[in-house]
């Protein structure tokens, strides 16, 4: 069962001088257990998109349905919707507000009525998920390092168990220490059958973890599909602020010389391919 | 929708008008005459001349009519309410009667003077943040306080705090619609519950901007600090204020027009008035 | 330029020092890039450079000018001008020539001279087109090079950087290094902080920063033959293909990482 948006538009400040539209008929789909990345230049329109998938914004012109059911804006409906599809925001550690970190992670799921035993499961469960140290429950969440902050704001909407996590630039800001961790934490958050949707700039880290890709361009969609056909349009179709990454740019000029490698593939394997290639047509001394 | 946009009052647009090119301290006065004109407006006639001087200063400015009129939105609420009390509360003779509440002539006179010198006050205000810089406006503000600094009162210090708030309101509400959208995403509400649960609902919003404010103030002056900002030194200007012979035609223009429209509405429009009566 | 003694610093009496004995010189016209983990140092080590914070042990000079004496603050700050990551923390005007003019106008420069420097930093940073509108209407990778500007408006020999490019999109990110590559071939001094390791390759020398201290120091091509492994940073795919390709003996030593480069040297 996917959230699915359908032909959806959206502009801001209708009505007024500085009105500017940010979606144009923008279609889009992610299922549970699926690791979906929108990318696109800033102001593309990625980030309008998130926030219309938890119902934050509503469309002007087309829908969005969760699993299945529309979803029509109106106070009842929406807050269904925004506890299934938990929307972590750019540098989500600017929202914290309580003293300890098992406060900040209790207040989605205590929102919504959660309390007692179950409170405390959810707590546990978001902890463990995103590899906190249950040692720091009791600190204050701004003492903490950068990294342990992110990790703080992801669990605090984790525990909301929602189905879907939609994040925004979730790596913004971590070195690479972070970064790596946070991407391990996706794909288990992946694995676990939840539906992630990542919101990124950054095309290269889009092409090698998410299973699909939606690239927009001025708030339209330019191509969306499997990394290895969202990587080959790139390539020959330029889109404004994504840069094609050098090892990707590699690859495919081995391919262009016959070479058997997919444009995503580990260095390993065009070394090897590189390796075979010199065997076989040894014209080229050194 | 955006849960908070920033209000247009205090948008500065960029512009070459006449307007524009004014002295700042020529418009800070010109609008402190016109608000003390308005205080002594009362007349329906009367407003509609300070309503050409409007269209005036939309042509003067190259600012559309409808920006200009839009810089009253904020107050509408307040427009409103002063609008309603001044037609209910007022003794005097009686034009209608809806049960207990009774509509007097001097009721309708006094609510709709209210209530336009009201808009009239906001939109002229409007008018000033929208032609002069911020930067601009502070230097003005400056300058016409510096006679307070022989008190040793930090009139400087005072306009870069004006200039750099100026500079922050639409990067804080920027800011303040982002913690509230995160934190509605957190299932927050602020919709149910009585007055002390409604609330305690708007810590998570207030704490998260404080946070945020004190980490940008103290990040801004350490950059400050590093572009050689001392406070209390002096400093030069590139766009020196100069008053030059237009500033003092434009406030004279002014003066005027507000002695003109006191006269109006004091003498000339209840003598028209009494003579149509008489006819 | 920069001339760093066994500097040390600490925020607080008991704890951890942020800086733990850091010697580094840095000549005229260099450009180094500061790498390291989220806490090794590195800001502290740029704020010590600009005079914003005076290191409680050991010196610093810049320029000749000894850091920790006050008298020396305001020749140092012209004379290294210091961006910080978030723009939205630097910009102080509402207009961007205001913002630029802003630094110039401390100095309490005559209104000509300001006018010629505001003119000029506009044009390096390629924002002319932008001078009388509001700053809050730039994008992040102009409101950056805004506050790029603000930092040039002050004519210093040295830029310091403190991850100024983190908050960019790949757009701004290449229009600001682009900025620094210009003013570094006209013999800027630049020290930039950076995460990315891609951005380390643009400079000509290395520096890691590890608990307070200098961990490692040299050109890049050295660091990205192996020495970026002890640390863990993000390793550029391409710089793990360039090692990868040279330890088989399939292009020469000495070969550039740039892809162009590499496969000119394969020759396929």
């Amino acid at each position: 069962m996917p959230i699915v948006a359908d032909n959806i538009s959206y502009a801001y400040n209708v009505g007024t001088s500085a009105e500017s539209v940010a979606l144009r008929g923008v279609s889009f789909t992610v299922e549970r257990g699926e690791w979906v990345s929108v990318v696109g230049h800033t102001g593309s329109g990625k980030s309008t998109l998130a926030q219309h998938l938890n119902l934050l914004l509503t469309p002007r012109s087309g829908s969005v349905s969760i699993d299945g059911a529309e979803a029509k804006p109106g106070s009842g409906e929406s807050r269904v919707a925004r506890r299934r599809v938990g929307l972590v925001f750019q540098y989500p550690e600017t929202q914290f507000f309580a003293e300890t970190v098992r406060a900040e992670i209790e207040f989605a799921p205590s929102n919504w009525g959660v309390s007692g035993g179950a409170l405390k499961a959810c707590v546990d469960e978001a902890v463990s998920a995103s590899g906190l140290d249950p040692a720091l429950l009791e600190s204050n969440p701004f003492a903490l390092s950068g990294g342990q902050r992110r990790r703080v704001a992801i669990a605090s909407v984790i525990a909301m168990r929602p189905d879907y996590l939609v994040l925004d630039e979730p790596t913004a800001g971590l070195d690479a220490a972070g970064i790596r961790e946070l991407i391990q934490f996706l794909s288990g958050v992946r694995d676990a059958g939840l539906g992630v949707v990542q919101v990124t700039h950054d095309l290269r880290s889009a092409l090698s973890y998410s299973d699909r890709i939606l690239v927009l361009e001025n708030g339209s969609r330019v191509v969306s599909g499997t990394p290895e056909f969202v990587a080959r349009h790139i390539i020959d179709n330029p889109v404004r602020g994504l840069v094609i990454p050098p090892v990707v740019r590699f690859a495919d000029a081995l391919r262009k010389k016959g070479m058997n490698v997919p444009l995503i593939c580990e260095v390993d394997e065009m070394v090897r391919a590189i390796g075979i290639y010199k065997e076989r047509n040894k014209k080229c001394g050194s | 929708m955006r849960f908070m946009s920033a209000p247009s009052i205090g948008q500065f647009i960029p512009g070459e008008s006449f307007i524009h090119g004014l002295d700042p301290r020529c418009k800070i006065v010109a609008t402190v005459i016109l608000m003390t004109g308005l205080f002594m407006a009362s007349g329906i006639p009367d407003f509609l001349l300070w309503f050409c001087l409007l269209l005036l200063c939309s042509a003067l400015s190259g600012i559309k009519l409808g920006v200009i009129l839009r810089s009253g939105r904020p107050v509408l609420f307040l427009v409103l309410v002063t609008v309603v009390m001044n037609l209910l509360w007022t003794p005097g003779t009686e034009l209608a009667r809806l049960g207990p509440l009774r509509i007097t002539r001097e009721g309708v006179l006094l609510a709709s003077s209210m209530g336009l010198r009201l808009l009239f006050l906001v939109i002229f205000a409007g008018m000033l943040m929208m032609t002069t810089s911020p930067m601009a406006f502070s230097d003005g503000l400056e300058r016409i306080m510096s006679p307070l600094s022989l008190l040793r009162f930090p009139t400087s210090e005072m306009a870069m705090m004006m200039t750099i708030a100026l500079r922050f309101i639409p990067t804080l509400f920027e800011e303040t619609d982002r913690i509230l959208k995160a934190q509605i995403s957190r299932g927050a509400d602020f919709e149910s519950g009585g007055i002390l649960r409604r609330a305690r609902s708007f810590i998570p919003i207030l704490v998260p901007l404080f946070v945020l404010v004190f980490q940008r103030a103290e990040n801004l002056a350490v950059a400050m600090e590093s572009r050689c900002y001392v406070p209390g030194a002096r400093r030069s200007r590139m766009n020196p204020l100069k008053w030059r012979g237009r500033d003092s035609s434009a406030l004279a223009g002014l003066a005027l027009f507000v002695v003109f429209a006191i006269f109006c509405d004091r003498y000339l429009f209840k003598a028209i008035l009494a003579w149509l009566a008489m006819r | 330029m920069f001339s760093i003694r066994a500097a040390a610093y600490s925020y607080s009496e008991s704890g951890t020092p942020a800086l733990d004995g850091v010697d580094l010189e840095i000549e005229q016209g260099e450009w180094v890039a500061l790498v390291g983990a989220n806490g090794s140092g590195k800001s502290t080590l740029a704020k010590i450079c600009n005079a914003l914070l005076a290191p409680t042990q050991g010196t610093c000079f810049v320029m000749g000018l000894d850091a920790s004496d006050p008298q020396n603050t305001s020749a140092i700050r012209q004379n290294v001008a210091l961006v910080f990551q978030n723009p939205e923390d630097q910009i102080v005007a509402s207009i961007v020539e205001e913002d630029v003019a802003f630094g110039p106008e401390n100095l309490g420069l005559p209104p000509d001279e300001i006018r010629r420097r505001v003119d000029r930093a506009l044009l390096l940073t390629d924002l002319e087109l932008y001078r009388a509108r509001g700053s809050y209407s730039l994008s992040g990778g102009q409101k950056q090079r805004l506050a790029l500007a603000g930092a040039l408006a002050l004519e210093p020999d040295a830029l310091l950087l403190d991850e100024s490019t983190s908050m960019l999109d790949p757009e701004g990110r290449d229009s600001f290094l682009s900025c620094l590559g210009e003013l570094n071939r006209r013999g800027m001094t630049i020290l930039q902080i950076t995460h990315r390791m891609e951005e380390a390759a643009l400079a000509g020398r290395i520096v890691v920063m590890e608990s307070g201290r200098v961990a490692w120091d040299g050109p890049p091509p050295d660091f990205f033959d192996g020495g970026y492994l002890r640390w863990s940073f993000e390793e550029p795919p391409e710089m793990a293909l360039h090692h990868a390709l040279l330890t088989r003996g399939l292009i020469p030593q000495g070969t550039k990482p740039g892809v162009e480069d590499m496969l000119e040297a394969l020759c396929l």
